[in-house]
């Protein structure tokens, strides 16, 4: 293999483990902030202690996103030198406002906020809480505001070769970014539902009949059926914001080779570039056109469209991104079905009494965010290629000339330790839960919280 | 006062400073908790969990520095950026993936089922020193001019464990600040142990830097500079004396002075810094790209500048609020 495949599969190796954690910590920081602003305004313990299991699983996924997202500005000069030398005066001030407004805000207050519940007020541990899930949302709109720039640059001119910012407001605001925001804090929303609703799941199932598991059981559930319907509609939103700025993706999403009407949505294929055409093909008559042009002789366009004058394809490879869309789309068919289905038994029966097999279903989607997640972004980032940035710089320009080994050699360390990390991360959380579900006091403290012996006194009215 | 009429000229100055006072804010406070996880397997099983909460609270946000400075480095310098990263590629990859290793490891060992603990605390240390090797080696090779040659490694080995020493020496010195009793002597020893690491690695760079370039030997040894320049290697020799004279008296009675040894290291970071900024002035890649060279379009650092000014005395402020309710010595990490 070559350094650019290899740099290409280092790189996304890096940015799909790390991913993983952001996905986690965007929301549930914000679900941690609900959950203690529940206990400060009800004094009700259950609230108390479910802040404090989740919390854990907080820090530890805020680790393992901060390290891994250290890797990640560092890969940009490693392996990436050209993306910064060419766009870096559009790319640089954008990271830089991340790092300064939301980095350091979230790592300085997330010490207060794990550690600091007995030493500060509890005014300003929950401050600290807001603004930690502040932090974590700000992080995320600057990386998507690059993101999106990256597939829709806008605002910028090109001297030289080099792009120069001309117009920031355009830059920032640039025609993908709202959508892909919403659609990624959506997914941060979703992940988040789904982990929580599962990890409560699977306490219920060994025993564990205590009302902080309850609630936080119909937390999850109440999110994950309220916020899928809202993802669909904003996930197809930004499919029609691509079809209009990125059309060899939305052809290669399709498995689309010619620009013709009635196009059939696809359920199943196996697309084959070297013949240009679907193998096996199963699907929805008209269903594509429907979908992108809201009419059954809709034009949508063609994968052919997009080749070069010598035959070699502009657009990006067919089957992974044909696939990772039906990946994210199947998996956020099953997260509507079940999360309504879990809404139904939450209303009738309630949170103590669902049936087996739901909780079950439930435990089986802890992860499903994950999946969906990551399935959404190789659709939208092998979409993109062969562009780093669309229409301004490929990803082959950008790669660094180290020799193919030692890529090599470094991605098998990478790979070795982030396998090893995942399985200790799921493993951890689960003994967490299994620990809590056995009776483990979460605090062992003895003595009153500064602020809490008011609370306590409160409910009595 | 021309310089300060055309930002083509002042900016990539002012960035360069900015970039270096991440590097050393970085250096020593990242410096101090990869040093406390250096000492790991120096202690028992109760003072591992001393060690740990003695920088719990801090060594997320030390860290955030190191992303600083090269998030400077990237956006007010991408090509140097560039070529220093790629030239330093498998030291970096070694130092990531000791930062990996020992920011997971600091939150598996309290979580994880507790025989995976031994585990994990070894995956601590092991991370911080993978990190303090590879910086060290880092720092070797740029003061070699970051050319792979034998001699050059084999420098930049010897600097990689002068600092990783060095660093455990600063990690000592905070643990005497924040830990009481048996393991502060324990402390002291360990500090007077690293001692040597911080006079060789010193002495070592200062030696190689002016001989490994002409025009370096002449900033340093030219006249009248050699006069104004006396007090870097005047006042880093009296630290070093009085560190090794005040650890031989420490702890002292009341603790007082706890926190003198790890002010004077601090003191020591900063006075070497400096002579190192001052040595490769005005270049970023040694004798071969120059920060004006190097750097971003004017239009872009403004808008850079204008952010950080806002935000970097908050940051400070912020950073010096945590390390006032934490202040103290360590007590037990608990999340409520």
């Amino acid at each position: 293999m070559d350094t650019l495949l290899l740099s290409r599969i280092q790189f996304g190796a890096n940015i799909s483990f790390h991913i993983l954690f952001p996905t986690i910590t965007i929301a549930l920081g914000w679900v941690l902030l609900f959950f203690k602003l529940r206990f400060n305004a009800t004094g009700d313990k259950k609230w108390m202690e479910a802040y404090l299991f989740w919390v854990k699983v907080f820090a530890l996924s805020f680790a393992m996103g901060v390290v891994s997202g250290i890797t990640m500005s560092f890969q940009f000069g490693t392996n990436w030198p050209g993306f910064m030398e060419r766009v870096g005066n559009i790319a640089g001030p954008l990271l830089a406002y991340e790092v300064l407004t939301a980095f350091f805000l979230e790592a300085v207050f997330l010490g207060i906020m794990l550690f600091g519940a007995s030493r500060v007020p509890n005014w300003l541990h929950t401050t600290a809480t807001f603004l930690v899930a502040f932090g974590t949302t700000m992080s995320a709109f600057w990386i998507l505001v690059l993101n999106s720039w990256m597939h829709t640059p806008a605002g910028y001119e090109i001297r030289d070769g080099i792009a120069f910012a001309t117009d920031w407001v355009a830059i920032i605001f640039n025609p993908s970014m709202p959508y892909r925001l919403a659609h990624m804090l959506l997914a941060s929303g979703l992940t988040v539902a789904f982990l929580i609703a599962g990890i409560s799941a699977l306490r219920m199932i060994w025993g564990d009949r205590q009302e902080s598991v309850k609630s936080a059981l119909r937390v999850g559930i109440i999110l994950a059926a309220g916020l899928i319907p809202i993802q669909i509609f904003a996930g197809d939103m930004h499919g029609l914001n691509t079809l209009e700025h990125q059309p060899q993706k939305v052809a290669a999403m399709e498995g689309n080779w010619d620009t013709q009407s009635n196009v059939p949505l696809l359920l199943f294929a196996l697309p084959d570039e070297e013949a240009r055409e679907n193998r096996f093909e199963i699907g929805i008559p008209n269903g594509a056109s429907l979908i992108l042009k809201h009419k059954a002789d809709g034009v949508v366009p063609g994968l052919n469209d997009f080749v070069a004058e010598d035959g070699t394809p502009e657009h990006p490879p067919v089957a992974p991104v044909f696939w990772s869309f039906r990946i994210m789309v199947g998996t956020g068919m099953a997260m509507l079905a079940l999360a309504w289905t879990g809404a139904y038994f939450l209303r009738r029966r309630g949170a103590g009494f669902m049936p087996k097999p739901m909780l079950f279903a439930f435990a089986a989607m802890a992860f499903s965010g994950w999946i969906a997640t990551l399935a959404g972004w190789y659709t939208t980032e092998i979409g993109r290629q062969p562009w780093l940035v669309q229409g301004v710089l490929t990803t082959k320009e950008a790669v660094a000339a180290v020799p193919a080994p030692i890529v090599m050699a470094t991605l098998v360390a990478y790979l070795v330790v982030y396998v090893a990390l995942i399985l200790a991360y799921m493993g951890t959380i689960t003994y967490l839960a299994w620990k809590a579900s056995k009776g483990e006091p979460l605090s062992t403290r003895q003595y009153p919280r500064s602020g809490e012996a008011e609370v306590i006194a409160v409910p009595g009215e | 006062m021309d310089m300060f009429n055309d930002p083509n000229l002042w900016l990539p100055w002012v960035f360069a400073a900015l970039m270096g006072l991440s590097i050393l804010i970085y250096v020593i406070l990242d410096g101090f908790d990869l040093g406390v996880g250096l000492l790991m397997p120096l202690s028992d099983d109760d003072e591992k969990d001393r060690l740990v909460a003695s920088i719990g609270p801090f060594w997320d946000a030390n860290e955030t520095w190191l992303v600083l400075a090269i998030g400077l480095l990237l956006v007010a310098f991408p090509v140097a950026h560039g070529v220093i990263l790629t030239a330093l590629y498998l030291p970096v990859a070694v130092m990531l993936i000791g930062l990996i290793l020992r920011g997971v490891s600091f939150e598996f060992r309290a979580k994880a089922p507790i025989g995976q603990k031994p585990y994990w605390n070894g995956a601590f240390f092991t991370g911080s020193l993978m990190a303090s090797m590879a910086q060290g080696f880092m720092l070797g090779m740029y003061v070699m001019g970051l050319t792979w040659t034998l001699p050059h490694v084999a420098f930049a080995l010897l600097t990689a464990v002068f600092l990783t020493v060095g660093y455990s020496c600063i990690g000592a010195a905070w643990l005497i600040a924040k830990t009481e009793g048996a393991l502060q002597i324990k402390a002291v020893g360990w500090a007077k142990g690293g001692l040597w690491g911080l006079l060789l690695g010193i002495a070592a760079i200062s030696l190689a830097t002016p001989f490994i370039s002409p025009r370096i030997f002449e900033k340093w040894f030219g006249f009248p500079q050699l006069l104004y320049l006396a007090p870097f290697p005047v006042l880093s020799a009296a630290l070093l004396g009085f560190l090794w004279w005040k650890l031989r008296r420490m702890p002292m009675v009341d603790d007082r002075h706890a926190w003198t040894p790890f002010a004077a290291i601090m003191a020591l970071f900063a006075l070497s810094f400096g002579g190192m900024a001052y040595s490769f002035y005005p270049y970023v890649v040694p004798d071969k790209l120059t920060i004006y060279e190097a750097a971003s379009a004017p239009e872009s650092l403004m808008i850079i500048l204008i952010g950080t000014l806002f935000v970097l005395p908050t940051i400070l402020a912020y950073t010096a609020l945590s390390y006032i309710i934490f202040r103290g010595k360590a007590t037990e990490l608990r999340y409520d």
